[in-house]
């Protein structure tokens, strides 16, 4: 924060660079070019001229201070290579430095140490705590500092949970210090409040800690807050607290420890052992969420729509407590129920396990609890599936379990003259050879069940449960199963551990097909034929997508991601789009989203990023800053082509005509008054202009899709104009089975090397 | 933010009836009024409180029938083998009346709704009405075609009444008119009909089928019932109208609910059910059966509770005290949030006491009544890693207590689990100090004992379940690999929950 100008920012980043903002407006002012990579900084209203960096110079261990000064120059790019060492041996993270008393002193906390640089006497003294050389297992490591804002005194955190507040720090020998012990684990991040009067701390407990007058009596707590606090700050007026947590959120809290708002993003802090779902009526994506939780989350605002609470007791968050886990979910007919399986293991023969099945409730437009089954399975649930089938009388679930059986669940009228009640009961258990039930899955019209019985998969008959068929490739596990939709619903395609993808016609009962590939997600398309299935190799994971019918796929996108996928679903689309490119034809209906290892959520779209964003953010932003003339309107819109004329150099559009009545130019020009109008010569120009096609539209077909897709955590979308043909044309021309593997192989080295190719025109091109 | 969750509380399926207040209700029958009952040619009246008869009317020369006490309960009228129809005093002994005109012997008799006339029908297809004050037989209804067998009169008009006979039909009297106004058709022979106090609803009972009928549509039939597997012989209405008593050769008596006519509720006797009577507001239930046994049921009393001694409430005024305000236009409400009420055991544990938490749940009134609570308790502990912490540190007498629950508890499949891993952490912790108290090695020796005597049983039932392979195996095997696995399974469940 640059505190003469109140609105504007510095930033610091890897690259070397101190970047001068205008936040409000979002305009890049000055860069300053440092030349190391920057960890942190600081400033302060002391020294306006030089901001406080962390640098590490030759050890990738060692961190350092140093004041950096800023050069005052009129130009945009500014070298400035004026460095001076403040503190040495200190942490690389911001929590562990701390300005104090107005910039008289800099704390800063490392291991064992404390220490203090004395800005006016240009002195460092360093403290160590006595008990920690003595004690081996004594674990008050120093985690964060924090300083009072007015006196002379310094708060630091530590690894056992207790707070030190230092004095009289100016002397060596006569310092002293005081205790305030409630965290029972790390405390993670500390915050004077304005006046100093009283401080605040956080940790894993998930409780906000207020310490009124730096006493352990006077403690005030706001508990439950949901996850590891991360990050404590108080806004600069003293009346509203932030905190920051580890599940995406920060939640905005008042003086008096009320919160008063909470911004939640996707929560990412758990596992997700549910995958990716959709709710059938929100179109919410549905996922593990909060601690306990369902999260439903809206990929349209990239909102957190509303958690659902499935396992209902009070979550205590503590290292090494094994914590009930909910493990599956799944909706069925047409969102009017959702079954939750929750699991807690302590020890390999104590397995507590739930199912819960809750029905939609149209009054309260929310999930009520219907029916529990306490211990459904004897072992581990492996897949819950509800039938989907339209014409269906009885809703009917299916759950397989590693008991090696798999149990059909239906919906029983349980009314009496009292209450008129449904609830759920076992209808029919079935196994096949005491092996373990690996998955299961009901075809479209929900006539038929498949179920993985670990190498083999068995076909029952949904009326009578009986079995009609058994299909065994040897090929190891079935990891995945799932059935063809509407014209190739008679194929069932399954994908084993050992890296086979198996397509069944369940017609003539035999092997259609198959081909090696390593699935790690396949996702039928609600919408279509089309299958997505995604591999993983060695390099990153590669996305296929196929028809049942065909084993040659419609698209091939190579190295959609470096890390694991490891859940993906197609979202049905509001409005389908219509996109007549070949490559494109699979994203008409749906869009793809995937999950990787460290949970980013990834999609495909042909759009670029920047022309997604226009509408929502760009909006925002003149709506914010600017008084929103109509005039604005037209020299905005103005000014939007030409930025991206400037970014169609580097990214692909798609040419799409715009319709007339969705720019806003033209309706704002047509609903204004003419007298507060700035005179039409004046106008036309602009307005004419604004309506025309940009010509760069011709950008490049040769140009590829940059692969590296930002990993962020709202749906980042990477563009993929590229001419696909040719590559599937390659694939074309390869046999079934085996052979696609390698044939695969071949083309993905020669994409490769196109790649190669095109990057190195990228930087003659620079 | 989210505020406190309290405990989840496992609750355990009932197996079997389902409880409804139903079942609350007629359970609560144990072995009012004073009844008549009719056996061979007496009549005993039993009391309502001694269970022994305290009148005997044994004037008759052959076996009497249906005795009914009138309205007023002062007069006794009973039809009889003989063919004849007598009319007791409660207080006197000889007949007061003694109406002749039946050649057969009379099945049913019944006093009218003005109180001074009586039917009866009898097994000579003949339905006749007696007056009284005459001894004089008023009307003779020769409609039937069989052995008139059951009656009832209207409780609301005078001259409607009705008969069942076993030529299956249902006639409705009227004595203005002298021949039936409605006839239905059951068909089968009619072993009991019954008017309901309103007199629009018509039911009968006749093999298997009890059957309601709309008297006002001119005798529809409403509803036909077959809950029972043997001819149903008697019928019953409550004393509030709301349900309806069915007795069966099938030794059953079977509660209706006479809105739904769903079974709401069913008794079991030891014999065939012949007749069936209620009392006054249903405090007794009177069955007589085929082996000659009067079963008498009398309903225990509701408790009434002892209303506390009311605590000294603040005064009116202060009561609505600011609640009386009218919301005016620019004012904003602000409700304050509805406190929510937490058990003892959840607020300790809200503040992480957990010991006081354990010790709450092991109180006895707790552990006896609501040993799922503790159960519950015990688990939620064990979740929050501080099982061992709320076990510890325990003194003789509260260690004692444990043991004692995990002893009455431990082998009790639904809790099993929960209390195996808690008897293990208390012997871990409190192996240092065994032989101290021996109060305490005692429970621990009975622990022992149950945990060995547990070990056989499961020993036993696989030895059990062996054999039953081995049966199942020798048997020819039609069905399919999966149907008798399940079946097995069953068994297996079955048997756990017997041992």
């Amino acid at each position: 924060m640059h505190y003469k100008y109140p609105k504007r920012l510095y930033s610091c980043s890897f690259d070397g660079t101190v970047k001068l903002w205008d936040y409000v407006d979002g305009i890049l002012i000055k860069t300053f070019v440092v030349g190391l990579k920057l960890h942190a900084l600081f400033t302060l209203p002391s020294a306006e001229d030089s901001v406080f960096v962390i640098i590490n110079k030759e050890k990738p261990d060692v961190f350092q201070l140093v004041s950096v000064k800023l050069p005052k120059s009129s130009s945009q790019e500014i070298e400035a290579k004026e460095l001076s060492f403040v503190l040495d041996y200190i942490n690389q993270s911001p929590k562990c430095i701390a300005f104090g008393n107005e910039g008289e002193y800099v704390a800063a906390v490392r291991d064992f140490y404390l220490s203090v640089y004395f800005f006016k006497k240009k002195t460092t003294s360093r403290f160590t705590l006595s008990s920690s050389r003595n004690k081996k297992h004594a674990k008050n490591n120093f985690t964060c500092v924090a300083c009072h804002p007015k006196e002379d005194c310094i708060a630091t955190g530590h690894k056992d949970g207790k707070i030190r507040l230092w004095r009289n720090f100016d002397d060596d020998k006569k310092y002293t210090y005081t205790c305030l012990h409630w965290h029972h684990d790390m405390v993670m991040d500390l915050a004077f409040s304005v006046t100093g009067t009283s401080l605040l701390s956080g940790g894993r407990e998930s409780v906000l800690v207020e310490w009124r007058d730096a006493t352990e009596k006077n403690k005030e707590f706001l508990p439950r807050l949901g996850a590891t606090i991360e990050h404590i700050s108080v806004s600069p007026a003293g009346d509203l607290f932030c905190t920051s947590h580890s599940d995406n959120k920060i939640i905005v809290i008042h003086r008096n420890l009320e919160a008063s708002a909470v911004i939640q993003g996707l929560v990412k802090d758990s596992n997700i052992f549910t995958g990716l779902m959709v709710d059938p009526r929100t179109k919410a994506l549905v996922l593990n969420g909060k601690p306990g939780h369902l999260q439903f989350y809206s990929l349209q605002h990239d909102k957190q729509l509303y958690n659902l609470d499935i396992i209902q007791q009070e979550y205590i968050n503590d290292y090494g407590l094994i914590q009930i886990e909910l493990t599956k979910a799944a909706f069925g007919c047409y969102g009017n129920w959702l079954a939750t399986v929750e699991q807690r293991q302590e020890k390999e023969t104590e397995l507590e396990l739930q199912m819960k099945l809750w029905m939609y409730n149209k009054k309260t437009q929310g999930f009520v609890l219907n029916t529990k089954v306490n211990m459904p399975h004897e072992d581990h649930i492996t897949a819950v599936c509800f039938c989907n089938a339209e014409k269906l009388e009885n809703p009917t679930l299916v759950t397989s379990s590693k008991d090696g059986h798999f149990k059909v669940w239906i919906l029983t009228d349980d009314s009496d003259i009292y209450k008129k009640a449904v609830g759920w009961t076992c209808d029919f258990v079935g196994s096949y050879h005491k092996y373990q039930a690996t998955n299961c899955c009901f075809s479209e019209d929900g006539s038929l069940l498949a179920v993985s019985f670990e190498e083999i998969v068995t076909i029952w008959d949904s009326e009578t449960w009986e079995l009609k068929c058994t299909f065994c490739q040897r090929a190891g596990k079935i990891r995945h199963l799932c059935f063809g939709r509407l014209t190739c619903s008679k194929y069932l395609l399954g994908a084993t551990e050992n890296g086979i993808l198996c397509c069944w016609n369940l017609l003539s009962c035999a092997l259609e097909w198959s081909a090696k590939l390593n699935v790690r997600v396949m996702e039928p398309d609600p919408n279509s034929e089309n299958i997505a299935a995604i591999s993983r190799s060695s390099v990153g994971s590669d996305l296929f997508v196929f028809k049942p019918s065909e084993p040659r796929p419609l698209y091939i996108q190579k190295n959609i991601s470096r890390e694991e996928v490891q859940w993906g679903v197609f979202v049905p689309r509001d409005v389908p789009e219509s996109f007549t490119s070949e490559a494109y034809q699979w994203l008409n209906r749906s869009q793809f989203y995937f999950l990787t290892k460290s949970q980013s959520l990834l999609t495909f779209s042909t759009k670029s990023p920047e022309e997604k964003l226009t509408p929502t953010s760009k909006q925002l932003l003149a709506e914010e800053s600017l008084p929103t003339t109509p005039f604005y309107f037209i020299l905005g819109k103005h000014r939007e082509q030409q930025d991206e004329k400037i970014n169609e150099a580097f990214e692909s559009e798609l040419v799409q005509l715009p319709l007339t009545e969705n720019i806003p130019a033209i309706s704002e020009l047509l609903h204004t008054p003419a007298h507060v109008l700035p005179s039409a010569s004046f106008l036309c120009s602009k307005f004419v202009s604004s309506l025309l096609l940009s010509k760069e539209t011709k950008s490049g077909e040769e140009i590829p899709e940059d692969v590296d897709m930002e990993e962020g955590k709202e749906s980042d979308d990477s563009d993929k104009e590229n001419d696909f043909t040719e590559k599937i044309q390659d694939t074309n021309n390869t046999d079934l089975g085996e052979d696609l593997l390698h044939q695969l192989s071949k083309s993905e080295e020669k994409e490769l090397r196109k790649f190669r190719k095109v990057d190195y025109s990228w930087i003659t091109v620079l | 933010m989210a505020g406190y969750k309290p405990v989840a509380i496992q609750t355990y399926p009932i197996l079997g009836e389902k409880i409804t207040q139903d079942t609350l209700y007629w359970n609560n029958y144990k072995p009012p009024y004073n009844y008549a009952v009719t056996a061979s040619s007496r009549i005993h009246i039993y009391g309502r409180y001694s269970q022994e008869p305290i009148k005997t009317f044994s004037r008759f020369k052959d076996t009497a029938y249906c005795a009914t006490f009138r309205q007023d309960g002062r007069l006794l009228v009973a039809g009889s083998e003989d063919g004849g129809v007598q009319l007791f005093d409660i207080t006197g002994r000889a007949p007061l009346r003694h109406f002749e005109g039946h050649t057969k012997a009379v099945h049913t008799v019944d006093f009218t709704a003005d109180k001074y006339h009586v039917v009866s029908g009898a097994d000579d297809y003949t339905v006749k009405l007696w007056d009284i004050p005459n001894s004089k037989e008023i009307l003779t209804f020769k409609e039937h075609s069989d052995y008139v067998r059951c009656g009832c009169a209207s409780k609301l008009n005078p001259d409607l009444f009705v008969t069942g006979s076993y030529d299956h039909t249902l006639k409705m009297f009227d004595a203005r008119t002298n021949k039936s106004v409605i006839s239905v058709e059951h068909g089968q022979p009619v072993e009991s009909v019954l008017l309901f106090p309103s007199g629009g609803l018509l039911v009968s009972a006749g093999g298997r089928y009890v059957k309601i009928w709309d008297v006002l549509k001119g005798g529809q039939l409403l509803v036909s019932l077959k809950n029972h597997h043997k001819t149903v012989t008697c019928l019953y209405l409550s004393s509030s109208g709301q349900r309806l008593l069915s007795g069966s050769l099938d030794r059953k008596v079977k509660i209706y609910s006479t809105t739904s006519y769903k079974v709401v509720h069913s008794f079991d006797y030891a014999a065939s059910i012949l007749s069936l009577a209620l009392a006054h507001e249903d405090e007794t239930i009177v069955v007589g059966m085929t082996n000659g046994i009067l079963s008498v049921k009398h309903r225990k009393s509701e408790a009434k509770k002892d209303s506390l001694p009311r605590r000294r409430r603040p005064a009116y005024r202060t009561f609505i005290k600011g609640k009386n305000y009218m919301k005016q236009r620019d004012d904003i409400l602000i409700n304050r949030p509805s406190k929510k009420h937490l058990e003892l055991y959840d607020r300790d544990l809200k503040n992480f006491r957990v010991s006081k938490a354990l010790d709450r749940v092991l109180e006895p009134s707790c552990t006896i009544k609501t040993p799922e609570i503790t159960v519950s308790i015990i688990k939620e502990l064990n979740r929050r890693g501080v099982l061992a912490n709320a076990l510890a540190g325990r003194d003789e007498k509260e260690i004692s207590r444990v043991l004692n629950f995990l002893i009455r508890n431990l082998s009790q499949p639904r809790f099993a689990p929960v209390l195996i891993n808690a008897a293990e952490i208390i012997i871990d912790i409190y192996l240092p100090v065994i032989g101290q108290s021996p109060v305490v090695d005692k429970k621990f020796l009975l622990l022992q004992g149950l945990v060995e005597k547990e070990i056989d049983y499961q020993r036993e039932l696989l030895e059990t379940l062996g054999m039953m392979d081995m049966l199942f195996a020798t048997m020819t095997r039609k069905e399919s690999t999966s149907v008798w696995q399940h079946a097995s399974d069953g068994f297996l469940e079955n048997k756990k929950v017997e041992s």
